[in-house]
């Protein structure tokens, strides 16, 4: 059985933060996960809401506050108990990117740094798949998990004061897309024309913490087709739903 | 509907906040003053989530084409009903034709106009809290039209609310913050002991203080952030995070502010003093 020593501590009057070992691991990821799924079936979720991110769920409650006391005991308690929650089905999401130089507008520079050509490196960044270990800091944003050690690079010295939406970038161990126009210090290495995060859409984010995502590179005509099927609303997204092995 | 003739610095539509997305990164938004938004949308006997005006530094001027009635509050900023002063927490009548501007002003840094029944502007995700890129825009500008629904029947059961408000409050409640065992006695010395002075980045999204106090170099793992959480920077200075601030971040959270604390904090503009009081 796969339990970890929980610290739960309290954030604010309103906020519980649970923490797991800190390390940056599927195996936590996937507790954290199926902890989460247990305390959905055991709270009231119009007036709870839990944030997962690497090592760490935060439980916020909305109105009255928390009595810290009697709530980390009931959630030792869940905790204990959460291995017979069946886990939720996850999802390998396969992004559309245009690694063109327009786009890409880092990619020359990031190519001379690392000593790869723009193929080789087009090929390690499509070639992993990447596990969403948190989304937060802007609506859709993925903290992803994955990225091979022969594509890490420094943020950039000076960051941009405008990068635009569906940037892909590299920066340190991360590797992502920018949800939406926004300052930002990330290499930036192609775009990705389809929307993460949709106000409009039901649910508006489609990706969640725990799945996965692969790059895979396209034209400029079929980034266009994208980009005009994302503003209207219409585009599918390669989607396989993950196998998970059970206990 | 509401017209808007001149919108101010930063007029927005605001509610109690957009509850159960924060988990793909939206932010709570709702208005930064709630404590004063709760006490207007009471005198009007308005539901706790009804939506209201949010100005910000200057007001606006306003055509009210509907008869209802309105209560302001928050920040003083002069306003005035067709010339006449008006008080705040004061429930007055508009009818078609009526304009509300704002002047000069003159304390605190948000003024609230609340109206009977909430502004009726267009939910998304739950909320009509403007945040961007959730909702198409984040502020009104000139010529934008707010609806609401006319009220002629309303007779409040409190007229005048006489309590003083939180426009003075320099003191702010704050709770020990996940990280705040990381703090060494000089770095708690100053944090306790300091006026700290608003800086320029103030927004929304943050308040950034002046006065740095000793860094860190902490390393930790993306985690999440409330509204009312203080970041502590590696170089020591001191970020809040505000009710459109970012859902997580990788910077210690050294305290939390109380609910009280935050609407004290939204009155405060650029060079004002806070300091912090443990609850």
């Amino acid at each position: 059985m796969n339990t970890y020593s929980l610290s739960i501590r309290p954030f604010g009057v309103h906020a519980i933060l649970v923490e797991w070992p800190n390390k940056v691991q599927e195996a936590i990821l996937e507790d954290i996960l199926q902890f989460m799924e247990c305390l959905k079936s055991n709270l009231d979720m119009h007036l709870w809401e839990l944030v997962p991110a690497y090592n760490s769920l935060t439980l916020i409650r909305r109105g009255d506050p928390i009595d810290f006391e009697k709530f980390s005991g009931q959630l030792r308690e869940w905790y204990d108990e959460k291995g017979t929650t069946s886990p939720k089905d996850k999802f390998l999401w396969r992004l559309p990117v245009c690694y063109d130089i327009d786009f890409g507008i880092d990619l020359e520079d990031v190519s001379q740094r690392l000593g790869m050509s723009i193929p080789e490196l087009i090929d390690l960044h499509t070639k992993n798949t990447y596990t969403v270990f948190g989304i937060g800091f802007l609506p859709g944003f993925m903290y992803l998990g994955g990225l091979t050690s022969a594509l890490e690079i420094p943020r950039k010295a000076t960051p941009r004061l405008k990068v635009v939406k569906g940037a892909v970038g590299l920066a340190g161990r991360q590797t992502g897309i920018y949800p939406q126009e926004s300052p930002g210090g990330w290499n930036i290495i192609g775009n990705c024309a389809i929307p993460i995060f949709d106000a409009k859409k039901n649910p508006p984010c489609l990706v969640k913490v725990g799945d996965k995502i692969q790059f895979y590179g396209i034209s400029r005509a079929e980034h266009e087709l994208h980009k005009i099927e994302g503003e209207v609303g219409i585009y599918q997204i390669e989607k396989i739903k993950i196998d998970v092995k059970g206990p | 509907m509401l017209k808007v003739l001149k919108s101010g610095f930063f007029t927005s539509i605001q509610d109690a906040g957009r509850f159960g997305y924060r988990d793909i990164g939206v932010p709570i938004s709702g208005a930064m003053d709630m404590w004063t938004v709760g006490k207007l949308n009471m005198i009007l006997e308005n539901a706790e989530d009804a939506a209201v005006l949010e100005i910000t530094m200057t007001g606006p001027t306003l055509v009210f084409e509907l008869e209802s009635s309105i209560v302001l509050g928050g920040a003083e900023m002069s306003a005035t009903l067709n010339n006449k002063p008006l008080r705040n927490h004061k429930v007055y009548q508009v009818v078609e034709g009526d304009i509300v501007s704002y002047g000069r002003l003159e304390k605190g840094f948000r003024a609230y106009l609340a109206i009977k029944g909430g502004f009726k502007s267009q939910k998304v995700m739950g909320s009509r809290s403007m945040y961007f890129p959730v909702t198409p825009i984040n502020h009104l500008s000139d010529r934008d039209e707010v609806p609401y629904d006319t009220d002629k029947s309303f007779e409040p059961k409190i007229t005048e609310y006489k309590v003083p408000n939180l426009l003075e409050d320099t003191l702010l409640q704050v709770h020990k913050g996940p990280e705040y065992q990381i703090l060494g006695d000089r770095q708690l010395e100053k944090l306790f002991a300091t006026d700290f002075t608003i800086a320029k980045e103030n927004n929304r999204m943050a308040y950034q203080l002046q006065e740095p106090i000793q860094g860190h170099q902490l390393s930790m793992l993306t985690s999440a952030t409330l509204s009312g959480t203080v970041q502590l920077t590696p170089a020591g200075k001191l970020i809040i995070l505000m009710k459109d601030g970012q859902t997580t971040g990788g910077y210690p959270r050294i305290l939390q502010l109380d609910d009280k604390a935050i609407s004290t904090l939204a009155q405060k503009k650029y060079g004002d003093q806070v300091s912090f009081k443990l609850a």
